[in-house]
């Protein structure tokens, strides 16, 4: 079993070596340094999306005791949207644009923080069962969507543009000035959900289990719901929302290790989303020519597997 | 020990517990009976942590359960839950192994391997070590989750309803292991039964519940008779007395 991992992980570390190298070499034209500067921009930003989304999405299935729900599918990407949409409204698209975007940035995150636990905190404690998870995830994704829209339509039209750039999946027109924090962020997230491998396992078992074997769970949830928070908020500040790439990540991730131990499926999960990011941004720029499809093609095949497992009954 | 002191519990305005007092002696096991709804499993999960105190006082062992590091607490006492919803894609190998987790924080010793593949061996589950969890039968499952629980190797172990789905080859298997583990290693173990008779045979002290109210407690001998039992169940029974173990017909 451990010798299949280490297999998987190193095809998958191949994998994505090969395709950046590929990403960063394709079709090369023109000015070499100004491309090359570009597609190095545009690749670290892939990557800290794949693995943001990636471990997020491992950290809340854990907490939830689920292996469909993802914090897109709850809500929790919306939920960043409709705080970004807010600061808008408050500060005007003016005084939105005039600050420093770390500063928004960081001000949405702690938002983000805040929101994420008031919403799941109460929800884990009542160790509600998944159909009511998913049912809550529909209606405050629902809820929040509705919100944004009823405030972009308060506020002046130029300020909505501003605003609503956020509010899609972009791989191509991405925030570089963002890039820098949001790579160091994600990093220390993914150190911090490494160092909390075995701790994981652990709560993966729920709550009772978890306490019993000395697990603090109170504080070791809160923690991890912060983590998710400042991981989605990272992803959806750069591209926007992607709903189901952490959800195929996982279910591709865990079919190929086939275990749930944290340790192994904690980098596998975060290679494979990375791996479909980069094979899927060169599929479309150079084979299909339509770089923008990214975005809309992982959404439709990912519905399809939420879907299919829904069908398939993996209820945990 | 455990020393219980003036515990209460109440849910949504409804008394669970009603200023319980109880000292459970250190080694041996005792018995926790009573009728469904009698407060048995609000009593044990008290003990264990797994929900905060109200009202009242308990220590393990000399820790105030509470106060003390969640970390610490689970190198002195193990519990098993009625029907806990084990959700995760584990081994049964793995699962059992994570029961050492309070010893070695997710790095298992020659010591941590070699009580895990003993434990596996002594609950009859080294066939199924390597099969998913969620794919054993009730009473399979059953076994895994009391292996684990023993695995932890703590001097206080709480079961609630252990033998809940096992069949009585294995029923009597972990019974008889309770009690060894009991009398070689002097552990403490508290269990909730309902089958009244594996009580009289295997515990040494009787502790019975009604509504939410401590009805007797003593050793077996004393406590178990015609009277108590039909205090705590409503209905006549008689026991089998002058041998031993007691038989109680219902
Ligand atoms: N979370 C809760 N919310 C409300 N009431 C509860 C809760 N947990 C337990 N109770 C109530 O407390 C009482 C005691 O429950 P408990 O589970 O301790 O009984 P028990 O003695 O273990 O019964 P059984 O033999 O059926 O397992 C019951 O009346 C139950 O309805
Ligand atoms: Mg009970």
């Amino acid at each position: 079993m451990a010798k299949r991992a280490s297999i998987v992980l190193i095809g998958l570390c191949a994998l994505v070596l090969g395709s950046g190298v590929a990403f960063m070499t394709l079709g090369l034209r023109g000015n070499l340094a100004f491309v090359l500067e570009l597609r190095g921009i545009r690749l670290c930003a892939l990557i800290v999306v794949g693995v943001a989304i990636g471990v997020s999405t491992v950290l809340f299935q854990t907490v939830t005791r689920n292996r469909i729900l993802t914090p897109s599918i709850m809500g929790l990407d919306a939920l960043f949207v409709l705080g970004q949409t807010t600061l808008v409204f408050v500060l005007g698209g003016l005084g939105f644009s005039s600050l420093d975007p770390r500063l928004t940035f960081a001000g949405e995150i702690g938002l983000l923080m805040v929101l994420a636990l008031a919403l799941f905190l109460p929800m884990l404690r009542a160790q509600m069962d998944m159909g009511m998870l998913l049912l809550v995830g529909v209606v405050l994704g629902v809820l929040f969507r509705s919100l944004t829209s009823l405030i972009a339509r308060l506020i002046d039209p130029n300020d909505f543009a501003v605003a609503q750039q956020a509010s899609f999946a972009s791989f191509n027109d991405l925030e570089p000035n963002l890039l820098a924090l949001s790579a160091v962020l994600t990093m220390l997230g993914a150190i911090v959900a490494w160092r909390m491998r075995h701790e994981l396992d652990v709560i993966s078992l729920g709550a009772d289990a978890a306490i019993g074997l000395g697990i603090a769970w109170r504080s070791a949830v809160t923690g991890i719901l912060i983590l998710v928070a400042a991981l989605v908020a990272v992803s959806t500040a750069l591209v926007g929302p992607v709903a189901f790439l952490g959800l195929i990540a996982v279910a591709l991730g865990e079919r190929m290790i086939d275990t749930r131990r944290h340790g192994v499926l904690l980098p596998t999960v975060a290679l494979v989303a990375v791996a479909i990011l980069v094979c899927g941004q060169i599929l479309f720029q150079h084979m299909l020519g339509s770089a923008s499809a990214l975005g809309v093609v992982v959404e439709f095949v990912g519905g399809i597997v939420f879907l299919a497992l829904l069908l398939a009954g993996v209820r945990r | 020990m455990i020393d219980i002191r003036n515990v209460s519990l109440s849910h949504g305005g409804t008394r669970v517990l009603d200023d319980i007092s109880l000292t459970v002696p250190k080694g041996g096991v005792t018995a926790l009976v009573g009728p469904n709804g009698a407060g048995k499993s609000s009593l044990l999960s008290l003990i264990a942590r797994l929900q905060p105190l109200q009202d009242g006082q308990i220590t393990v062992d000399g820790l105030p359960v509470g106060k003390t590091p969640s970390r610490q607490l689970a190198k002195t006492l193990a519990v098993l839950r009625q029907d806990p919803a084990i959700g995760s894609r584990l081994r049964v190998g793995e699962l059992v192994a994570l029961g050492r987790f309070p010893h070695h924080r997710g790095r298992p010793g020659p010591e941590d391997r070699r009580i895990v593949a003993e434990t596996l061996d002594e609950f009859d589950l080294a066939t199924l070590a390597d099969k998913f969890v969620e794919t054993l039968s009730g009473g399979q499952r059953q076994r895994v989750l009391v292996a684990m629980t023993f695995c932890q190797g703590t001097d206080y172990v709480l079961l609630d309803e252990p033998l809940n789905n096992l069949d009585m080859y294995h029923a009597r298997q972990l019974m008889r292991y309770v009690r060894r583990v009991a009398d070689e290693k002097t552990r403490t173990i508290v269990i909730i039964v309902h089958e009244i008779n594996y009580a009289a045979a295997y515990a040494d002290h009787i502790v019975a519940m009604k509504s939410g109210r401590l009805e007797a407690h003593g050793p077996t001998a004393e406590v178990l008779g015609p009277a108590m039992l039909k205090q705590v169940f409503g209905y006549e029974m008689s026991v089998l007395k002058g041998q031993s173990p007691l038989v109680a017909h219902y």
